[in-house]
């Protein structure tokens, strides 16, 4: 079975366009058709599923920072200040996916036992990450830049509030992956081990949605 | 399609490789709560969806009634201005968001994606039942808006702020503005997690010989109005949010420096106009979400009852997919009276013009398509003309609006009101409505009462058209949407009086034979005739299956392996006038290829 999925995954697809043009009417295209596995790119479902998630995230943050440059035209726009904390944060989330590289590459050598305490770790990091926020929240309070005080204060706090809480939405994910992985044997290797790979991406994807939206708030 | 001859056949028979995946583990119900609550059974989700979608649409009827009571016999049910702005806005806000993009894509999307694409079940079967469950909070926290001090928004359904969230409007400074903002922001969270299962079930989970260009049109609809919602609805989400900090925390996102009562608020420099450009850029794909489904269903529906194949089946594939595309760029259409630049005017004026192109090649290919078919004209290929007819009238009412110049003057009078809800309305749900006498059968294995069918529709059909045409004319005269009382004056004479109780009588009547078709769905289900497999006669896999109703996991043992599309009616040479997709040309050796 894993060779022919090893077979399948290498097949050659058309890409949409192509399928799109094609002549299925074309007896020779019938011929092709007929033996369609019936899908559309060589991709694990999970994967593309998580891609999906991902461009739907994509676009909303797209559209907040869309918001973000039309307010900040305008004459009240004043520009916050960014703690030293948030750089320490920062430099947390990447911290954290680059341990989750090291848990891909353990994983793919079956090396469970050292993928499982960095998977620990990176959880650790996670919640250090979120209380490191909500500390910069409360300094950015007790110095006196309310959420209503200024737009530039305000989109800060939705930014962080809602990269917050996709990480914690990631958090879900990841008490799956250390069930399966906590859990593993030769039946359901594959699935923890796709399971990683997803948990990683999405790590990833969290560290260069912060990187925009710090790097946004840095500059402007 | 092209029928191979019997050698090729075999040929290929040799050649299609052994299942690459392991079939899908599926989670079989052991108790009542999880065979019909937490179901994680596609079709029965999407008959959970089509329920409670219908029962709130149900809500937003009886605001239209109540609507018209007032506008047609001002005094006759007691209410008040605010009264009459939350049921113009509820009703929006139901018919467009709760009812007809959760049916298309929840009902339908749910119960006919795995079945017409040949898979057991969603991909992510849990997700789906979590979604559900999401939608139906949303409902709820919209419907809970009745009962809370100040009652449910009345800023009308688009939520323009700054009068959506300041006090004068109702709802506006109590909780009705803020559980709208929360139920479209849960809307959309309940949403993705569906749209999540539609968009890869078809992308990943169609079944051998599924090619995309084999899918039927009804999938195809389906799938495209999806991933337009995918882009559209964070837009949606995204002005939510934003107007729930401007009205929660203070924030001034889109809230200018306003005086409220002789009062100034803290709010400064926000951008209402911003706003609208975020709505629009949801609302107006929102209205290809609900009519791509429709154009989707109708082409089955009319190929099915005409017994021929649909016309020109790669160019109504690329129509959908080129609306769905245009569908983002014209969305200022909407605000050409916010005060834009007109050159900014110009070009979405262009655009919107431009979506006539691939949208008039869909109605050419139906009317190609019933020209010289064996056209039967059951309940299905009734509403299907009339969808047809209506979504014509509807479009070229469309050609007015979307040229700025005519639109300005007809901006916010009734003719707008007639536009949308021919278009955009009534003809996506007389589509609703024959593709529920279609597949029915399938649902519950009976037909639904002929008898009481035709009078539904022809009380339907024609009441829709006495509503709505009359308010073109209403809308030339000058007559403003939005009015609380319509006086007779030196502005309107009395003919407008005249025609707005016609409307009101209509629509009364237009909306109690909704009921007679929800009394027939009722006593149907149990006491129709008996349908058996397949009595349309169709070629699409959802009538393939073992049992009929489906039972969960769709098919037999093994799934059906597609030899061609979906449209194979009248096929010259085959022994019956229908050759279903999962038939091997081997058993259709006589049968000679359809050009198309």
């Amino acid at each position: 079975m894993q060779e022919l999925n090893k077979r399948n995954m290498e097949t050659k697809k058309d890409s949409i366009i192509d399928q799109l043009t094609q002549k299925p009417w074309d007896p020779a295209q019938v011929k092709i058709d007929n033996s369609h596995e019936g899908k559309t790119f060589n991709l694990h479902v999970g994967k593309l599923g998580l891609r999906y998630l991902m461009i739907v995230s994509t676009i909303m943050f797209c559209l907040f920072i869309v918001t973000y440059g039309d307010r900040m035209i305008y004459d009240d726009w004043v520009k916050m200040p960014e703690p030293f904390l948030l750089w320490i944060n920062t430099f947390i989330l990447f911290v954290s996916s680059i341990i989750f590289i090291r848990i891909q590459i353990a994983s793919k050598k079956n090396q469970f036992k050292k993928a499982k305490r960095d998977l620990i770790l990176v959880g650790f990091l996670a919640l250090v990450f979120l209380i490191g926020q909500f500390l910069v929240w409360q300094n950015m309070v007790d110095k006196g830049y309310y959420v209503y005080g200024s737009p530039a204060n305000a989109y800060f706090y939705l930014f962080t509030a809602l990269h917050g809480l996709h990480l914690l939405g990631g958090l879900v994910y990841w008490v799956m992956t250390i069930r399966k992985v906590w859990n593993i044997n030769d039946i359901n290797i594959r699935k923890a081990k796709h399971t990683i790979e997803l948990c990683s991406i999405y790590w990833h994807f969290l560290l260069a949605v912060w990187i925009v939206l710090f790097g946004l708030m840095l500059f402007t | 399609m092209a029928a191979d001859s019997y050698e090729d056949v075999v040929k290929n028979k040799e050649s299609i490789p052994a299942l690459e995946v392991a079939p899908q583990d599926l989670y079989h119900a052991k108790s009542f709560w999880t065979k019909y609550i937490f179901c994680q059974d596609a079709k029965v989700i999407g008959i959970q969806y089509g329920l409670t979608a219908v029962a709130i649409g149900l809500v937003g009827l009886v605001s239209s009634w109540l609507m018209r009571m007032q506008i047609a016999f001002p005094g006759l049910i007691p209410m008040d201005a605010a009264q009459y702005y939350q049921l113009v806005t509820m009703h929006g806000m139901i018919m467009v968001v709760y009812l007809l993009t959760a049916l298309f894509l929840g009902g339908f999307g749910n119960y006919l994606i795995p079945l017409m694409v040949g898979a057991r079940d969603m991909v992510f079967p849990y997700v789906n039942m979590v979604s559900f469950w999401v939608f139906f909070l949303a409902v709820i926290i919209l419907a809970s808006s009745y009962f809370v001090p100040g009652g449910p928004t009345g800023a009308g359904w688009t939520l323009y702020p700054p009068q959506a969230i300041t006090s004068g409007t109702p709802g506006g400074d109590g909780l009705g503005i803020v559980l709208m903002l929360v139920s479209l922001a849960v809307f959309v969270i309940g949403f993705t997690m569906g749209g999540l299962n539609y968009v890869i079930t078809v992308l990943q989970a169609r079944t051998r010989g599924m090619t995309l260009m084999r899918l039927p049109l009804t999938v195809w609809g389906i799938f495209t109005a999806t991933v337009l919602a995918l882009f559209a609805f964070p837009a949606l989400f995204v002005a939510g949010i934003m107007m729930t900090l401007d009205n929660m925390l203070g924030t001034s996102f889109f809230m200018p420096a306003i005086i409220q009562f002789g009062e100034k608020l803290t709010h400064e420099g926000g951008s209402p106009i911003l706003f609208q450009h975020l709505f629009w850029f949801f609302g107006h794909p929102e209205v290809y979400i609900v009519a791509l489904p429709a154009f989707g269903i109708v082409s089955d529906l009319i190929s099915v009852h005409a017994r021929k194949n649909i016309f020109g089946y790669r160019m109504m594939v690329w129509a959908i997919v080129i609306i769905g595309g245009l569908s983002f760029v014209v969305w200022a259409h909407h605000m050409y009276v916010a005060g834009m630049n007109p050159w900014f005017g110009f070009f979405f004026a262009t655009t919107t013009l431009i979506i006539a192109v691939p949208t008039a090649i869909k109605v050419y290919n139906w009317v190609l398509t019933l020209w010289r078919g064996n056209i039967k004209l059951t309940l299905p290929m009734l509403f299907s003309i009339a969808f047809i007819i209506t979504f014509v009238n509807g479009g070229l009412t469309g050609l007015f609006l979307g040229n700025v110049a005519v639109d300005v003057p007809l901006s916010d009078t009734y003719f707008v009101v007639a536009h949308f809800h021919m278009v955009m309305g009534i003809a996506p749900v007389l589509v609703i409505l024959g593709s529920v006498y279609h597949w029915f059968p399938l649902i519950t294995g009976r037909f639904l009462n002929e008898r009481l069918g035709k009078i539904h529709f022809w009380v339907t059909f024609i009441g829709s058209y006495s509503i709505y045409f009359p308010m073109h004319y209403l809308g030339f005269m000058g007559v403003t949407r939005r009015y609380f009382e319509v006086f007779e004056g030196e502005a309107f004479t009395y003919s407008i009086t005249g025609i707005n109780q016609f409307i009101t009588v209509a629509a009364l009547v237009t909306g109690a034979a909704q009921f007679l078709f929800i009394y027939n769905i009722i006593v149907s289900s149990k006491f129709g005739k008996k349908a058996g497999k397949n009595p349309w006669k169709a070629c699409s896999l959802e009538w393939r299956t073992k049992d009929v109703p489906p039972t969960h996991g769709n098919f037999d043992k093994e799934l059906p392996v597609v030899y061609r599309w979906a449209y194979d009616y009248s096929v010259p040479g085959a022994d019956e006038d229908y050759i279903t997709q999962d038939t091997p040309p081997s058993a259709v050796a006589n049968a000679r290829a359809e050009q198309t």
